[in-house]
């Protein structure tokens, strides 16, 4: 090694150390919280997942349909809902799919809880946005498996960890479609509504959010999509669903178990995107 | 006569060094000196001008000249770095540039509504839920709402479309719902942000049309932002022309075009056909700048071909053209009179230059008589008189 290449890692940085001890501080004296949050967690989502597979499978399957229909008002797309579903079904992967079903619905909505507002916020203020635009980045690039081990280390085991890292890792997307929804709202709109005395929360409920509808309904179904993107990862970390499915068959290599477990998946992405969708420009 | 709407020494500066900006427009430094050494872009400067109640009044402009940044500082959509903008608020006055926010809004919602150039519609509403906009963000209840928003709707001829979305009517149809909104809030005073436009001549001469007719019923005090002079000669009772955000001339249409007070407005007016504006009273001679002769005769034109005699009360007793014992007659009977006898055609100060100049045409070039309301002659417009107004030499 090259004299000031030697000398630079002599003196290395010590960012992993700093991060451990971080993390080992949070360990350390609040385990106990973030223990009683994973646990209240995984009671909460085991909980739900419990209550529909009570529900006979078909029926359940039915009542998914019957939502389509309600949502979209589209009777091929109910049909094809109920027909996915019934391939799940027969493909003895009923209870997974329920699991993962669980999991990425609640993590998108919480996504959507938290990144809505934000964005909104970040749309109004254009400084909170550049600084928040960093973090959204490092959100979404920094490799998942980087952020399992603290996730693991301060949450254990569980749903409830991979509800939270699917969360981090969807979040920046609500954040920016909400935020370009709403900065893209045009300005003689906006005007319109000040122009007759608007407050500014008429403005928001009445102008901004109206307009920037659209575009948080693509943040939501892209929300969905990644969330289950994350299905995998999550199962590494404890979430049961189609993702540990995927995970047995790949360390024990079996062709047939990955295939259905990952037409599952992908069976459940288009139910959940078609369901979601609302068409552009708004209803007519 | 009230005022309505007052400016007074009002600056608009965008951006952050106000202060710095401010000093340079004391100095009188130009929007491109101010833009070099401070950033900033001057919107306008020194505007003082009042609007009365039940006027028209057009501001207008090139593009950038400030005329749309004066008005929207009547809502505070701009906001005024230094002078006043005082709007009546009922019985008393209200500086929008001081007031607090509820005041602000109050104004907005009751007192000055707005129509846009883009007309502002909001895409997924209907055309009576745009309408009741104003009405909705007041708080008046629905049921008063609809009925409002639907006697608006009626006043434009659009209440078989109050349930279509805004953006499946064409562009003529939206800025009446634009129209039907401002005028939903009953606010005494319009802002209109060049609202025809955006719009196709033929559909922009009928909404002016329209809007002069409405003007005539409700009698609302509207100022008007446009960069089309024949526009602001149609509807504008009062015009005031700027550049680079200063006020350059203020006045009637009519002495916009007879007396431009530089060179811009000149170009402005160059191409402007004075027939759509001037009136006999505008291009006459006085009668006390005619010739007079003797026995109380009056020569009406330079040539001499014809003259009247006056009585001592102003009126006509006798007339006479080239010589011969002449009759004299309306303008506006120009048509379908008998031309045996010599006729000598009056009009009155606000009959319309064209039809002086038919009568002329009727006349062989004879001199147009000017009655006042009581029927004293009050002066001549001969052929030279004419020409030179409309040669504007």
């Amino acid at each position: 090694m090259d004299p000031i290449s030697k000398f630079m890692v002599d003196h290395k940085i010590p960012i992993g150390a700093w991060g451990k001890a971080f993390f080992g501080f949070l360990t350390d004296n609040f385990d106990t919280v973030f223990r009683a949050f994973s646990n209240g967690l995984n009671f909460l989502l085991d909980g739900l997942v419990g209550i529909l597979l009570m529900v006979p499978p078909v029926l359940l399957a039915l009542i998914i349909a019957v939502i389509a229909w309600l949502l979209q008002r589209s009777r091929p797309l109910a049909i094809g809902v109920f027909l996915g579903l019934i391939f799940i079904i027969n493909q003895n992967l009923w209870k997974q799919t329920v699991q993962t079903l669980v999991l990425v619905v609640a993590a998108a909505a919480m996504a959507m809880a938290i990144g809505v507002p934000l964005g909104i916020w970040a749309a109004h203020k254009p400084k909170v946005y550049r600084v928040m635009l960093p973090v959204l980045d490092l959100m979404q690039t920094l490799p998942t498996f980087v952020y399992l081990i603290p996730v693991l280390t301060l949450f254990g085991l569980g749903n409830a960890p991979g509800l939270i890292v699917t969360i981090i890792f969807v979040i920046p997307t609500a954040v920016r479609l909400t935020h370009l929804g709403v900065v893209s709202v045009p300005k003689s709109i906006v005007e319109a509504g000040e122009a007759f005395g608007a407050t500014k929360s008429q403005l928001l409920w009445k102008v901004e959010l109206p307009s920037a509808l659209p575009t948080i309904m693509a943040g939501l179904t892209q929300s969905i999509m990644l969330s289950l993107s994350m299905v995998v990862f999550a199962a590494l970390i404890g979430a049961g669903g189609l993702g540990t499915e995927i995970n047995r068959a790949l360390g024990s290599r079996r062709i047939d178990l990955g295939l259905e477990a990952g037409l599952a998946i992908v069976v459940l992405a288009i139910v959940l995107d078609r369901m979601t969708r609302i068409a552009v420009g708004g209803k007519k | 006569m009230t005022v309505a709407v007052d400016f007074r020494n009002v600056d608009i500066v965008f951006g952050a060094d106000q202060a710095g900006s401010l000093a340079m427009i004391d100095a009188g430094a130009t929007r491109a000196e101010i833009l070099e050494k401070t950033g900033n872009v001057l919107g306008c400067a020194g505007a003082s001008l009042t609007v009365n109640e039940g006027e028209i009044s057009v501001l207008m402009g090139l593009s950038g000249s400030g005329k749309s940044t004066l008005l929207r500082a009547v809502n505070r959509l701009n906001v005024v770095s230094r002078g006043q903008v005082l709007v009546k608020d009922g019985d008393k006055t209200v500086d929008v540039v001081t007031c607090d926010e509820a005041t602000l809004r109050r104004l907005r919602q009751k007192q000055v509504a707005m129509v846009f150039q883009q007309f502002g519609l909001l895409p997924w509403r209907t055309v009576e839920e745009n309408v009741g906009l104003g009405l909705e963000l007041a708080g008046v209840p629905e049921a008063e709402r609809k009925e409002r928003v639907q006697r608006q709707l009626k006043l434009v001829n659009l209440d078989q479309w109050s349930k279509k979305y805004a953006h499946e009517l064409s562009g003529g149809m939206q800025q009446r719902v634009g129209l039907a909104r401002a005028f939903a809030t009953e606010a005494p005073i319009l802002l209109m942000d060049e609202p025809f436009s955006a719009l196709d001549p033929l559909i922009r001469t009928k909404l002016q049309d329209e809007l002069l007719q409405l003007q005539a019923e409700l009698k609302k005090t509207i100022i008007f932002v446009s960069h089309d002079l024949e526009e602001a000669l149609k509807i504008g009772s009062h015009i005031t022309i700027m550049e680079g955000g200063r006020i350059v001339q203020t006045g009637a249409p009519e002495d916009i075009v007879l007396r431009p007070a530089n060179d811009y407005v000149r170009d402005f007016i160059a191409n402007v056909n004075p027939l759509s504006v001037l009136t006999a009273w505008n291009v006459m001679r006085d009668r006390r700048d005619l010739d007079h002769g003797k026995d109380g005769w009056v020569w009406l034109d330079r040539r001499k071909t014809t003259r009247f005699k006056i009585d001592d009360h102003g009126l006509v007793a006798a007339a006479e053209r080239d010589g011969k014992p002449a009759v004299w007659v309306s303008c506006a009977d120009v048509e379908g009179q008998p031309e045996e006898v010599a006729q000598v055609f009056w009009a009155n100060p606000g009959t319309s230059l064209k039809t002086v100049m038919l009568a002329m045409h009727r006349s062989q070039t004879a001199p147009v008589a000017l009655f006042d309301d009581q029927s004293r002659f009050v002066g001549a417009i001969g052929i030279r008189d004419v020409l030179s107004a409309v040669l504007r030499r």
